[in-house]
């Protein structure tokens, strides 16, 4: 059993389909490790250990007759709780939606399930996915698999601590500014976010609309592709979603790089940038070069509007989406109150938390008459002029490399008090989101403090697969060729 | 006084459009269902649900704007107007502000004054609310959202009215023109058209705009026209008083002839609008345009003219036929079954139009079925009842839609056309009026009449009035 959960998710689904490993074993070794490090982690809000046992049986049956034979069937994952799945509570990590039950599944999560997922739980988040540790959650921190003292990163903090301890085999999160990339190179995971529009938005409760992506979070690449190819679709319910014929993303895991230009951001290595990142980050690069790859260092520009550009532009969609969580309809309404709008101002004071408001009132106030034009409208110019950047990046490079993050995890309690330090750390996820590009993020090595540092490549639109090649060349010159299953210290 | 005074009056008019579906799902736009049965994740503002725009609603928009000589915006948008209230499921509603649908239009109105000109600033697609029950009894609210999210264009003119006249006017030519495309049935007293009147004064000869106020609630052209006139004189008494207008909205109580402010321009509401992230922007292509432009039906004037040259009707007739596509559709539809358009024309535009007009009705109301008509018209024609007995019927075809045939039948009004019956009825009312036979032999002509209007009584009006009259002439 202890040596399943090391498994990758394409590992497990072939154990199971050559009956080596039944689906139910595949979730009791999940199940079992998650009873293990669970108090210690606190990767999840919700367990469904009931309905994947469920699951499974359905699963296996399906497996057994042939219908199901994809390469992730049978496999037990873990779903960030801003996704909606009919019939377990759907939190966001916020009192104000404690006793939400959705009465649908989103797109994404139904694609997994398509493609044979047992859904084991859903995943502790920032409150709303506001958040760089995961420590907003109303529902307790998560703590980092790799030294407990540390946060894993956020907003999928929890989606990313599950699958680096074992709890589960891969993980759907979410990323507006960051949100996947940035946990799992805290926590040492591969993560993708694809091109805005390749996965479908419906069911995934809004942050930022226009930023917001669905993506993978797994042990290696090759599961990133192999997952990103079973949620992406085109899906009618979204008006944002592409029509895209390129979705056969485990195309790209070829270990060719040969005559690939990759360009490394010079804006991305300068000030602030903790030297053992900037050190691996560069170590990563030159093993691509000497696989064949072509490697310079170039001038981005614009690197200084982004976070600004970024709060603008979320919390200004964040204050108008999370209106509606206003004790009405459905979560959590003030036991006591005068009149409708006492009703609202209670509710929405008790029910979100400080980081939320925070954003709530930001977005608000840029929004308000007044403002709109000095803020959000020039935040929107702001994002057009680094789309603008990012394509002459993309006439001269197939890939951009990059750190995640300018420090690796910090400890827990040190980030929240100063926030606008906190969303500095965005300063290398932002924009990805701002031009709507695809990045992902791979274990690049450890710190000093035997943290470990991700890499962060970066395409332009629908280059999923050129990343995909680069991560996969990469992952090859890597020592530990997959996440090693950190066993939990206290 | 109020004749040194000019009274300027824009509209704001929402009208219900007659897709089956809801604007931004596929629930049913229905009326009447129970509560919150026509509702989804996405029309109850559920988390995680997104907006998928009804292109039928674009159409109706485009078809409203072209009729109205508006420009089409090729390249628009949705943006989020955001305001808390409970019957709006998201906290705020999708409408459009920054590129509205059609722009700079126009249409013609009529009125006693002569022909003018009314300026269409912009038509925007926007979606309906939900509605609130306040339970006195249980003291709260309750919410159903069957309307929310069904599709609502707002028309909004240049301020070129002067008079309730010609607010009138506008708003039937709208109705009008709207009905024709089959866009909505703009039934203001339902709220499927519903219409906000700024107005403004200023002193005979001012360039300049007065301060304006908004009226809101207003359900019925007589109460616009009330409410115009209440305004207009409140501005003047103010400004005559050396007092400010104060820009504000005003809600307007029909029942007590008077309005009240509902909340001044200070304390509007910042409604923080911004582009709608999840719905992508619109792109309206020139064959879009094209293909609605073909699809636009026969409007009032050729409608007009064809009345006139098909069925032969005067001009008169064709005008007030055409001037409802109710009656218009109900005509034709009564005409094909009985081939007299005349007599079709006639029926509509006396017995029924004087019916409406008594309970208030509009033609749109009309729910008696072509086919009886039709057949009152027949049993006219082959004088099997006569006008007086016709008109009888008319009434419970026009309140029951009763079939005339079997209603003759049953209430035995057939015409009696037996001579040898009618010859002893008239010999007796000969023998009971003396002094008439004698008036009319000594060549009093009317007092004929006086004797056929006795035997038609007698007959309790089943006699064929030409028949009655000859054997009367025939025994005197």
């Amino acid at each position: 059993m202890k040596e399943i959960r090391t498994f990758t998710a394409r590992k497990l689904a072939e154990k199971i389909k050559q009956k080596e490993i039944s689906v139910a074993e595949a979730v009791q070794a999940a199940l079992e490790q998650i009873g293990s490090v669970e108090g210690e982690i606190n990767s999840f809000v919700t367990l469904d250990e009931e309905g994947a046992m469920k699951q499974a049986a359905r699963i296996q049956k399906e497996i057994d007759s042939g219908e199901l034979r994809g390469p992730l069937a049978g496999v037990p994952a873990a779903v960030k709780d801003n996704l909606c799945v009919e019939g377990l509570p759907a939190t966001c990590s916020s009192r104000i939606l404690e006793n939400f039950v959705p009465p649908y599944t989103a797109e994404a999560v139904l694609n997994l399930k398509k493609a044979g997922a047992v859904i084991l739980g859903k995943t502790n988040m920032d409150e709303f996915a506001m958040g760089s540790t995961t420590e907003t959650s109303a529902f307790g921190i998560t703590r980092n698999p790799w030294n407990t003292d540390y946060v894993p990163g956020g907003s999928s903090g929890g989606s990313c601590a599950a699958v680096a301890a074992g709890e589960c085999f891969y993980a759907l999160g979410s990323d507006t500014g960051g949100s996947i990339r940035q946990p799992a190179s805290f926590c040492g995971v591969t993560g993708l976010k694809p091109t805005y529009g390749t996965v479908s938005r419906y069911g995934l409760i809004a942050y930022g609309s226009s930023l917001d992506q669905i993506g993978p979070v797994a042990k290696d690449v090759a599961d990133c592709a192999a997952i990103l190819e079973a949620i992406a679709s085109y899906d009618k319910k979204d008006s944002t979603s592409l029509n895209r014929k390129d979705r056969d993303f485990t195309a790209a895991l070829k270990d060719d790089v040969k005559g690939m230009k990759i360009g490394i951001p010079r804006d991305y290595l300068g000030e602030g940038l903790e030297p053992d990142i900037k050190a691996a980050v560069l170590a990563a690069a030159k093993a691509l070069e000497e696989k064949g790859a072509f490697v310079e260092e170039f001038d981005l520009s614009l690197v200084e509007y982004v976070v600004p550009a970024y709060y603008v532009i979320a919390c200004a969609e964040a204050s108008s989406n999370l209106a509606r969580f206003d004790g009405v309809k459905y979560g959590y309404r003030s036991r006591e109150f005068e009149g409708l709008h006492q009703m609202y101002k209670k509710s929405r004071s008790e029910g979100f938390g400080p980081e939320v408001k925070r954003r709530i009132m930001l977005g608000s106030f840029v929004l308000s008459s007044g403002y709109y034009d000095a803020y959000y409208l020039k935040a929107l110019r702001t994002k057009a002029l680094i789309k603008q950047a990012f394509d002459r990046a993309f006439e001269t490079y197939d890939v951009i490399l990059g750190p995640v993050a300018p420090a690796t995890a910090p400890e827990i309690g040190k980030s929240l008090s100063d926030p606008l330090k906190m969303y500095l750390g965005d300063i290398y996820t932002v924009s990805v989101n701002l031009a709507g590009l695809p990045a992902m993020t791979l274990p690049c090595g450890l710190d000093e403090k035997g943290l470990p540092i991700g890499l962060q490549l970066i395409g332009d639109c629908f280059q999923e697969k050129k990343i995909l090649t680069a991560a996969y060349a990469y992952e090859q010159t890597r020592e530990w060729k997959n996440c090693n299953i950190q066993e939990v210290s206290a | 006084m109020s004749r040194e005074y000019e009274t300027v009056i824009g509209l704001e008019v929402h009208v219900e459009l007659a897709t089956k579906t809801k604007i931004f799902c596929g629930c049913s736009t229905a009326f009447g269902g129970a509560p919150n049965t026509h509702t989804c994740p996405v029309c109850t503002g559920m988390p995680g649900s997104l907006p998928v725009l009804n292109r039928q609603v674009v159409e109706y928009a485009m078809a409203v704007g072209l009729a109205a000589n508006c420009s089409i915006n090729r390249y628009c948008r949705f943006d989020r107007k955001n305001y808390f209230y409970p019957d709006n499921p998201q906290n705020y509603q999708i409408s459009q502000l920054y590129l509205p649908v059609c722009r700079d239009g126009s249409v013609e109105i009529e009125t006693p004054a002569g022909k003018k000109t009314v300026g269409i600033h912009e038509i925007h697609m926007e979606e309906d609310a939900g509605k609130l029950i306040h339970d006195e009894w249980g003291d709260c609210s309750l919410v159903d959202y069957n309307r929310s999210g069904v599709p609502l264009i707002e028309i909004v003119s240049e301020p070129d009215m002067r008079s309730a006249e010609e607010v009138i006017a506008y708003l039937e030519k709208l109705r009008m023109m709207i009905q024709y495309l089959g866009a909505s049935d703009c039934k203001l007293n339902e709220g499927s058209m519903r219409a906000d009147v700024n107005l403004s004064v200023r002193r005979a000869g001012e360039e300049a705009f007065g301060t304006r106020t908004e009226m809101k609630n207003l359900n019925s052209f007589k109460a616009i026209a009330r409410a115009i006139e209440n305004e207009k004189n409140r501005q003047i008494d103010l400004l005559e008083e050396g007092k400010k207008v104060i820009q504000e909205t005003r809600r307007w109580d029909d029942v007590k002839e008077y309005s009240y402010a509902m909340r001044s321009k200070e304390d509007a509401q910042d409604y923080r609008y911004f582009p709608e992230p999840d719905l992508v922007p619109l792109e309206i292509s020139e064959e879009w345009i094209e293909a609605v432009k073909s699809r636009q039906p026969e409007f009032q004037p050729e409608k007009m003219q064809r009345y006139k040259k098909e069925y032969g009707l005067p001009d008169y007739d064709a005008q007030i036929l055409t001037g409802s596509k109710y009656l218009a559709d109900f005509f034709e539809a009564v005409t094909e079954l009985c081939k007299k358009p005349k007599k079709v024309s006639n029926w509509l535009m006396g017995e029924t139009m004087r019916l409406l007009k008594e309970q208030e009705m509009e033609p749109e109301d009309i729910s008696f079925s072509p086919e009886n008509l039709a057949k009152l018209i027949e049993l006219t024609e082959e004088g099997s009842i006569n006008g007086t007995v016709a008109k009888e019927v008319f009434e419970q075809i026009f309140a029951k839609d009763v079939d005339p045939v079997s209603y003759v039948e049953e209430q035995g009004l057939k015409t009696v056309n037996d001579a040898g019956e009618l010859r002893n009825i008239i010999l007796q009312v000969i023998k009971d009026n003396p002094r008439s036979v004698a008036d009319y032999q000594n060549g009093k002509e009317k007092a004929i009449g006086f004797l056929v209007g006795q035997t038609m009584k007698a007959m309790k009006g089943k006699a064929n009035p030409g028949m009655v009259n000859q054997i009367l002439r025939e025994l005197l």
